[in-house]
């Protein structure tokens, strides 16, 4: 019992990354309908600008962890989002009417050019980082297991919460947000009624990047480490978990987020370690077999 | 014909300085700053501002080169007019250029006789046009976009590998058996997958192909793992191996031992390969089955309302595209002698999904030229390994952009009328044309 809930609470915080990057999907399949299959490296990209300002902040004698960890967090949500915003603009915005296949091939390109640069940028090995954030609580102990819930888990839900929050009050209550379930619903009729379409999905690119660095930033300060290769296998299992959650839908990201998170966990601790990317790719197969709507999504109607 | 007059200097310049602008805010970290792993364990970096200079300073002028290159030659869908003559010009070249190819194909290993490298190129190049072929069945004919070939591709190989290492089964025996049970897979895929369309199915597919090399890693009981299968048999001719010893090639021939003969045997082998897939490719897609597959592409919907079973038709295109995955992963694992999950990741995916876009999806030559220039641009480019994705991502985003239908090839489907109805152009403007 005190095993299984170690896990839960692991699975939650790693569901909580994977949730952060499952919103960057949604909303871009919500509104452009395509999938942003850079979207893992936007991941990563911003995995490595939250590491090495961190570095530089350091260096620089800044000791106190909290104004560190906030400029780290301002300044990789910042260039991430303008990763994103570039990436809409030189490799989606032109073909937007263009064939079917199109943005998918190109996105795929957009894909090996953001891993294959870090990894020129920043060489192929692994970055290690120490633990920015250390000490954390026993919350309870029996039978020589103790139930820990550490500083990092807590920061990294916590964020996660508050950005959850900010966002859902900026796609409900705002005039962009409006703006981006207007494009949803029907992009020639929202640039009718005077809502800048490109602008709108411009943004939409840019919060799903900042999302995601956030989401580089809690997997960084999570595992202390990143390397160029890591958005490809989190950036599909994050689009399951947007799957999941039936795509187009931002609570459902999240929902699918922690559900993959706490699966993943769960299966490597009862299950296997090797055979926990499989457990994830089998969920997006099943998933899309037999409930492609998903948790909370809606039916997509087809039109002729 | 006055050129029409573009956004003047300071127009441009602007735009170059704002793309500069974004360029030094993305790259000064990612390029100013060089992290690296120490000798302890903890992180060091040093600077490269001169490097990020360059970099903005060349994205600064590149812009400005763009710009003026798009005003040079003018607006979107410009017509550019070609004179009768080189028309007709370019016309025969089209027409000559495969038989010319060919030709000049099943010439190579006469020709290059004594160099080793430009043959194992050439049969790299064909492996890849094979690999082009098959998933042009399933891209370019079917229009179901297969993220994760290069599954097949492993099954394949692995398959010859399991059965040759393990039972001594001769490589003739094993290559009808790996594409069977390639297509096999193939169909295991595509039941599932049936429902799914466009960007979906190209997510499944991607895990699909995740999930065979995942299980190839980790079942080391089996495949060897990480380690991979080695002493694969070489093929043989027939029964008769083309070794040194008395029972050779050589040796019944008469004549010396070279170990050249095998690189021009396996040259050949794999050039009936792809000789045998584009012919039944041909062959099928003049059979209501291909026909049905062209329809498939142009309209799913239509397709089921003419009362096409869609069902069997994306079951067919995945089995026969996997069939040939799996020959072409045969012909890999005894040409290599050595397999391993290495070789079967998604980047191999993607490269044989370039070459098939690149082709044109759907045109047989365009495939072949593009998997000539793939994997000779590849070639060329050696020296620089590590930019050699980074280039080829670039390149697949700017073809995407600017020929979205692929450099060489169309996609006109088999069967058209032979003539276009003459309709009056007020028809046309009502939408019955």
């Amino acid at each position: 019992m005190d095993y299984f809930a170690q896990q839960l609470i692991n699975g939650i915080v790693l569901g909580s990354i994977y949730g952060l990057i499952a919103i960057g999907y949604t909303m871009v399949y919500g509104i452009v309908g395509m999938i942003n299959f850079a979207h893992g490296d936007i991941f990563m990209i911003g995995g490595f600008i939250a590491l090495i300002s961190f570095l530089i902040l350091v260096s620089i004698g800044l000791t106190m962890v909290p104004v560190i960890l906030l400029i780290v967090l301002l300044v990789s949500m910042a260039i991430t989002a303008l990763y994103g915003w570039t990436v809409e603009r030189i490799a989606y915005r032109p073909l937007r009417h263009s064939f079917r296949l199109a943005p998918m091939l190109s996105a795929i390109g957009m894909s090996f050019v953001l891993s294959n640069f870090s990894q020129v940028a920043q060489g192929a090995r692994v970055k290690p980082v120490p633990p920015i954030i250390t000490g954390g609580y026993t919350l309870f102990e029996g039978d020589g297991f103790a139930v820990r819930l550490s500083n990092v888990q807590i920061v990294v839900v916590v964020t996660t919460i508050v950005l959850l929050a900010l966002f859902t009050w900026l796609v409900s209550r705002t005039r962009l947000g409006r703006d981006m379930r207007a494009c949803e619903q029907d992009q020639t009729m929202a640039a009718l009624l005077g809502v800048d379409v490109d602008r709108t999905i411009s943004m939409t690119f840019v919060i799903g990047a900042a999302l995601a660095a956030v989401a580089g930033m809690m997997y960084l300060l999570y595992y202390g480490l990143v390397d160029f290769f890591m958005g490809f296998v989190a950036g599909i299992k994050a689009f399951t978990a947007a799957v999941l959650g039936g795509i187009g839908s931002l609570p459902g990201a999240m929902l699918g987020g922690l559900a993959i998170g706490l699966i993943e966990t769960l299966w490597s601790a009862y299950f296997s370690v090797e055979y926990k990317d499989v457990a994830a790719f089998s969920i997006l197969i099943i998933v899309l077999i037999f409930m492609p709507t998903g948790l909370l999504g809606r039916p997509e109607v087809e039109k002729v | 014909m006055p050129a029409p007059r573009g956004p003047g200097v300071a127009f441009i310049f602007k735009k170059a300085l704002i793309s500069a602008l974004v360029a030094l805010v993305l790259f000064s970290l990612m390029i100013g700053i060089r992290t690296e792993a120490g000798p302890n364990g903890q992180l060091i970096y040093w600077t490269r501002f001169g490097d990020l200079a360059a970099m903005v300073a060349t994205v600064f002028g590149g812009s400005i080169v763009m710009e003026l290159l798009r005003q040079w030659w003018g607006p979107v869908g410009t017509v550019k007019v070609i004179p009768p003559s080189v028309q007709a010009g370019l016309a025969v070249a089209r027409r000559a250029i495969a038989p010319v190819l060919l030709i000049f194909t099943f010439l190579v290993p006469v020709i290059f006789y004594n160099q080793r490298y430009i043959l194992d190129l050439g049969i790299l190049v064909l492996t890849y046009v094979m690999l082009g072929w098959g998933l042009n069945v399933v891209v370019g004919l079917a229009g179901l976009l297969d993220l994760g070939y290069v599954a097949f591709y492993a099954v394949g190989a692995y398959s010859y590998a399991l059965l040759a290492t393990n039972f001594g089964l001769s490589f003739w025996v094993c290559l009808p058996l790996a594409g069977i049970l390639a297509a096999c897979w193939g169909v295991m895929l595509g039941f599932p997958v049936l429902r799914l369309r466009g960007d979906y199915l190209a997510i499944v597919t991607l895990a699909f192909g995740e999930i065979i090399r995942l299980v190839i890693i980790n079942w080391q009981s089996l495949t060897g793992g990480p380690n991979g299968v080695s002493g694969i048999p070489r093929p043989t001719l027939f029964g008769i191996p083309l070794a040194p010893g008395p029972d050779g090639l050589s040796a019944r021939l008469g004549i010396e031992f070279s170990p050249t003969h095998r690189i021009v045997f396996l040259f050949y082998l794999i050039l009936a390969l792809a000789l045998l897939t584009n012919w039944v490719t041909i062959r099928l897609r003049r059979l209501p089955i291909g026909r049905a597959w062209e329809a498939l592409r142009e309209d799913e919907v239509a397709c089921r309302a003419l009362g096409i079973n869609t069902t069997t038709t994306k079951l067919t295109a995945f089995a026969t595209g996997a069939m040939f995955g799996g020959f072409a992963g045969a012909f890999f694992a005894t040409r290599q002698g050595f397999i391993s999950p290495e070789s079967f990741t998604f980047q191999e995916s993607a490269l044989v999904l370039a070459i098939v876009v690149l082709g044109g999806m759907g045109s047989q030559l365009g495939v072949a030229l593009a998997a000539l220039t793939m994997i000779g641009g590849f070639e060329l480019f050696r020296g620089l390994e590590q930019y050699r994705m980074l280039v080829f991502g670039l390149a697949m985003v700017l073809l995407m952009i600017w020929r979205p239908r692929g450099l060489i090839g169309h996609r006109a489907p088999t069967v058209f009328l032979r003539h276009s109805q003459a309709i009056s152009s007020e028809l046309a403007r009502e939408g019955r044309g």
